[in-house]
């Protein structure tokens, strides 16, 4: 479990990822919005005992990390403290299915560790495919990519609003959280009492937040929707991109290139 | 209770998706008719609330486990059922890209649970029946509470739902809605409460904000009862559809089914292949009856006819067929990072 303010620190460290300058990072987010939308779904897709077939698709994490130059240990960290419903509904497959399914030199393997192992290199891929898209991609960048491609626009400003402010919020809870830490000597807080009258408070706070921040924005000239400031051009390059990424992806998902590299290696030696 | 997506299959994560993205167009459409624009603002910094709150832990007493709030319900009795619903996409959307909370094709899923259900089933038809405009504290905190029960109810059931449709666990039906059902009463008690006291509290302090959606949005007038009960039966011929898979008696049927759609192709080099083992073990038990069911004592029983021999030779090839590919993954990623730390370095 992390704390408040590790949350917090990686939220933003995550944000400042997405402005840097790669190639990865130029291209539109709809290209990268499609593209991890395919991955994970080809990676979803294979059966339940499937293992081999998954692992080169380590291939695309690999190439985002070092060609969007993300910090590799920041996302692995990520991705090990996520409060994982797989990891403990996957646990169950080793205990219920025990038959053995493969076995060599002595060693032998029930289905159920199969499977599990197969829903954990899922997990591990869909997850961090997931977070290298944002660390690539800035959150605007994919309302905006999901705007275009038909989201509906309330619910688009409504995620651009929501993260505007998703900052200044959190900062607030976060003092609030330490000051309350504080007096309850570590422990967190005192039951449910008093954390309602907490949530409440901020709440007004909220609201009356709201209503400044609506004021402002009508003597801005505000009429009802936001604007985009950065805009995108589907270019050549990500059209290339994007189908690349869907040819490989078809590839690694029709071709057992762990068995080829396997009779490779054996016509070598 | 974030439903994961390496636990969905294409076709259920794929459905719930749908599903969600309906409903939000559906409310989109609502909000865009009858809101006024002054919503906006406050839908938005609510979400970031409802987002920051939730990642407040509090000590339940006489446990020593800490909660934390999930927040539908809260939306629901102050924005109305609409806005609600689509603060709650949108916050599940931002934990979905920034904490990688059950991940991208999940989020369907867990929009859908966590969000339906508190605002569609829950708000109009036990909150509003409860609640009325003049309703003392303890009428309030009694709704609250049931509210918060019944909704995570669903949701767990939902969570269920869709791992077993996928097919991907290995629990039983039972043993899981057992898992799932009390650990979330739990949960849902202290939803309860924490709604109810949020609720309450608001409204001594600022009771404009509160009576305002009682008042001004009475749901009958929104959402023609009919609405609600077309909705009511399609969600009861749903389950009734999808409990008697699990009733029938070939249950892999449905995997089945989705592996032929979606599964993969014939492959080339099928009959002199590569890893043959593991490859024959998962086409077998995809068609091997009442596999999903199989309780730990019977798999002896069913034990040698649905395994091939191993044989030491493919195996060897698997794994260092493994090791090459895993190798060269990470050697294409050394590569570029090296080549990028020259570049970087020389000018």
């Amino acid at each position: 479990m992390i704390t408040f303010d590790k949350a917090y620190f990686n939220l933003g460290y995550l944000d400042t990822l997405s402005y840097r300058e790669t190639f990865v990072h130029r291209l539109d987010p709809r290209a990268k919005l499609i593209a991890t939308v395919l991955f994970i779904v080809t990676v979803v897709s294979f059966p339940k005992y499937e293992v081999t077939g998954l692992l080169p698709f380590f291939l695309f994490p690999v190439l985002v990390f070092s060609l969007g130059d993300i910090p590799v240990m920041f996302i692995l960290k990520k991705v090990l403290f996520v409060s994982s419903f797989a990891v403990f509904i996957g646990i169950f497959n080793p205990l219920l299915d025990r038959q053995t399914a493969y076995s060599a030199f002595g060693f032998s393997v029930s289905g159920g560790w199969i499977s599990f192992f197969s829903i954990m290199l899922k997990f591990f891929l869909t997850i961090t495919s997931g977070l290298l898209l944002i660390a690539v991609t800035s959150f605007p960048g994919i309302c905006s990519a999901m705007q275009k491609m038909g989201m509906p626009e309330i619910f688009v400003s409504q995620l651009l609003f929501l993260y505007r402010y998703l900052f200044v919020l959190t900062e607030e809870v976060m003092r609030v959280v330490r000051a309350r830490d504080m007096r309850s000597f570590g422990k967190k807080g005192r039951g449910i009492t008093p954390f309602t009258s907490l949530v409440g408070t901020l709440f007004l706070r909220t609201v009356e937040r709201a209503e400044k921040v609506y004021q402002a924005m009508l003597s801005r000239g505000f009429g009802g929707r936001l604007h985009a400031v950065k805009p995108y051009h589907f270019r050549a390059a990500d059209a290339f991109f994007l189908a690349a990424a869907a040819v490989l992806l078809c590839l690694f998902r029709m071709y057992n290139v762990v068995g080829m590299a396997g009779r490779l290696s054996s016509g070598i030696f | 209770m974030h439903m994961a997506d390496a636990l969905l299959s294409p076709a259920v994560g794929a459905a719930l998706w749908i599903g969600t993205l309906g409903t939000i167009a559906f409310c989109s459409k609502k909000l865009k008719d009858s809101m006024d624009e002054k919503m906006v603002p406050l839908m938005g910094v609510l979400g970031a609330f409802i987002f920051a709150a939730q990642m407040i832990n509090f000590t339940i007493p006489g446990t020593g486990s800490s909660g934390h709030l999930g927040g539908g319900m809260i939306l629901a009795i102050i924005l109305g059922p609409y806005a609600a619903f689509i603060v709650m996409a949108s916050v599940l959307t931002v934990q979905a890209f920034f904490f990688a909370d059950g991940g991208l094709l999940a989020l369907g899923s867990n929009i859908w649970n966590l969000g339906i259900y508190p605002s569609f089933i829950v708000y109009p038809l036990i909150y509003k029946a409860i609640v009325k405009a003049d309703s003392s504290p303890k009428r309030i905190a009694v709704a609250s509470v049931l509210s918060g029960v019944v909704a995570l109810q669903l949701g767990a059931f939902s969570v269920v739902m869709e791992t077993m449709l996928s097919g991907r666990s290995e629990l039983p039906f039972g043993t899981f809605v057992l898992l799932m059902q009390p650990v979330h009463l739990a949960i849902g008690l202290v939803e309860g409460f924490v709604t109810a006291g949020v609720i309450n509290f608001v409204r001594s302090a600022r009771p404009e904000i509160i009576d305002s959606t009682l008042s001004t949005r009475p749901l009958s007038a929104e959402v023609p009862l009919r609405k609600i009960f077309a909705g009511l039966l399609l969600f009861a011929v749903m389950t009734g559809g999808i409990l008697s898979w699990f009733a029938s008696k070939n249950p892999d049927g449905l995997e089945w089914s989705i592996e032929k759609i979606v599964g993969r192709p014939e492959l080339p080099e099928a009959g002199h292949g590569i890893a043959p083992a593991l490859k024959s073990v998962q086409e077998r038990t995809a068609i091997l009856p009442d596999y999903n069911f199989r309780k730990p004592g019977e798999a002896a029983k069913t034990g040698p006819k649905s395994w091939p021999a191993p044989d030491p030779g493919t195996s060897v090839s698997g794994i260092v067929g493994s090791a090459m590919v895993l190798a060269a993954v990470l050697l294409i990623g050394a590569l570029i990072r090296a080549f990028r730390g020259r570049t970087k370095r020389t000018p």
